[in-house]
């Protein structure tokens, strides 16, 4: 049975990720931990977050899981969502400025201020609901989800890599915006999988089978 | 391309069980929550609410194994409002797998609740409810005030300023219900929502007075509702949420289909 580790590092309920991995893939067995160890003997890694990046990095290089994660980067499938992945840059820019992991190379950056469709409406921020996510090359993780898939989105910051080659996906609020990235044994997506319904639990159960090869 | 317009069921709980008032009274059973949840869930609800109305608190735990039950099987975002006080009952329901919390009452008679409660668990989880009223005459411009006690205590404050506040002390939405519609089945007070929308940068959800399914499509075009809620018209089998998005596509509206 192939485990994979749900990294708990005190920042908000896992339960919705644990449920849905379980779900997606019934023969794996899913663990949510905070030891170095059972992340670091798992088979993949899950990578959450919710909340504010200060809190999250704070969380991380305190308990040392930093380090922990940047070794998982390393060496086998790892799945950053929503704050887990922007995490996963060189900083971003909320909090006033805060250094990340700078696993993946970019930064963090805020929605312009005042955006409008294309009707004049005002566009909210935090972006929040259903919203298209466009598959830029083939990846084993985009396996039966069609092109255009509509995900759940809950953000107000988003990645901006420094080598575009990384973008897995793309989004539009209004402008197209990195909502993956893909880099080697790495994946992450803006987009929380675990609410997206069907074609989130297929991704997550895409990421249960995945070798870490693209 | 661009972001869907959510459709959103709301179940009103009272121990446990899905019942819904009209104007507050009049209460039919709707029927297990786990359920119709499930069945929102197959017919493409983009998210679903569950109002906690248990008056007791010794029955509040029953809303707790809702969620948990729910949360474990229906993978899209759950929301939970109704009776949230403290910091305690927010992390209890995230921890049961809701994704948001509805603030309502609490946040009126202690507004630094909503900054606590956002700076804890960040704005993505806190939604303030706001049961607003019309309070000027007809002959004057509109003016709505915020009302508690399930629309019977005026507060004086006015709606408008309400929603900026509370978007400035860390809402992430703001859950919009008209008292004067609420049960009526007219449709949503479309110029309250249209005020409320454009007075804020967060989204905002439409409730109180859907009656068909153009009253939704209403929310959006007229109102500027970024999501529309309903209770009443899914639960009694009149329409199927998928024939609600199909009236919304047919007005213009995208949705996730």
């Amino acid at each position: 049975m192939s485990t994979v580790a749900v990294i708990d590092y005190g920042m908000g309920n896992l339960h919705s990720i644990v449920k849905a991995l379980q779900h997606a893939a019934p023969e794996v067995d899913v663990i949510c931990v905070s030891d170095a160890e059972a992340i670091l003997q798992a088979d993949r890694v899950v990578f959450p977050g919710v909340g504010a990046i200060r809190d999250c990095m704070q969380a991380l290089n305190q308990s040392g899981l930093a380090d922990v994660i940047r070794q998982v980067a390393e060496s086998k499938p790892l799945l950053g969502i929503c704050l887990g992945m922007q995490a996963l840059l060189t900083d971003s820019a909320e909090n006033n400025g805060t250094p990340c992991l700078a696993i993946i190379d970019g930064h963090v950056v805020h929605f312009p201020e005042a955006l409008t469709d294309i009707d004049g409406n005002l566009l909210k921020i935090p972006h929040m609901g259903w919203n298209q996510v466009h598959q830029l090359h083939p990846h084993p993780l985009w396996e039966n989800i069609p092109q255009d898939s509509r995900f759940y989105f809950v953000h107000s910051y988003y990645a901006q890599p420094n080598d575009a080659a990384v973008t897995a996906a793309t989004t539009q609020y209004p402008d197209a915006f990195t909502c993956a990235l893909a880099q080697a044994n790495v994946f992450a997506v803006q987009f929380h999988p675990e609410k997206s319904q069907a074609v989130g639990l297929q991704l997550l159960k895409n990421f249960l089978h995945w070798d870490g090869h693209v | 391309m661009s972001l869907a317009k959510r459709i959103i069921p709301c179940l009103d709980v009272d121990n446990g069980r899905v019942v819904k008032g009209v104007k507050f009274v009049d209460i039919r059973d709707a029927g297990d929550p786990v359920e119709i949840a499930r069945r929102y869930d197959r017919e493409g609800a983009d998210e679903i609410t569950f109002l906690d109305i248990t008056a007791t608190h010794d029955n509040r735990d029953t809303i707790v194994h809702v969620v948990e039950q729910v949360a474990s099987e229906v993978f899209i975002p759950l929301t939970v409002g109704g009776g949230i006080r403290t910091l305690d009952d927010i992390r209890r329901m995230l921890n049961a797998g809701a994704d948001k919390v509805g603030i309502n009452s609490a946040a009126v008679f202690n507004p630094d609740f909503v900054r606590e409660a956002a700076e804890r668990f960040g704005s993505q989880c806190i939604v303030v409810a706001i049961d607003a009223k019309k309070v000027s005459l007809a002959n004057e411009p509109s003016r709505w005030e915020i009302f508690t006690h399930g629309g019977r205590k005026p507060t004086g404050i006015d709606a408008i300023e309400w929603a900026r506040k509370m978007v400035d002390y860390g809402a992430g939405e703001i859950l919009l219900t008209s008292m004067d519609r609420d049960g009526t089945r007219e449709g949503f007070d479309l110029p309250l929502t249209r005020a409320i929308s454009e007075a804020v940068t967060v989204p905002v959800i439409a409730s109180g007075g859907v009656g068909n399914l153009d009253h939704l499509a209403d929310g959006v075009i007229e109102g500027k509702a970024d999501a529309v809620l309903a209770a009443s018209i899914f639960h009694f089998a009149e329409y199927s949420i998928e024939q609600a998005k199909q009236r919304m596509a047919a007005r213009g509206i995208e949705v996730r289909l």
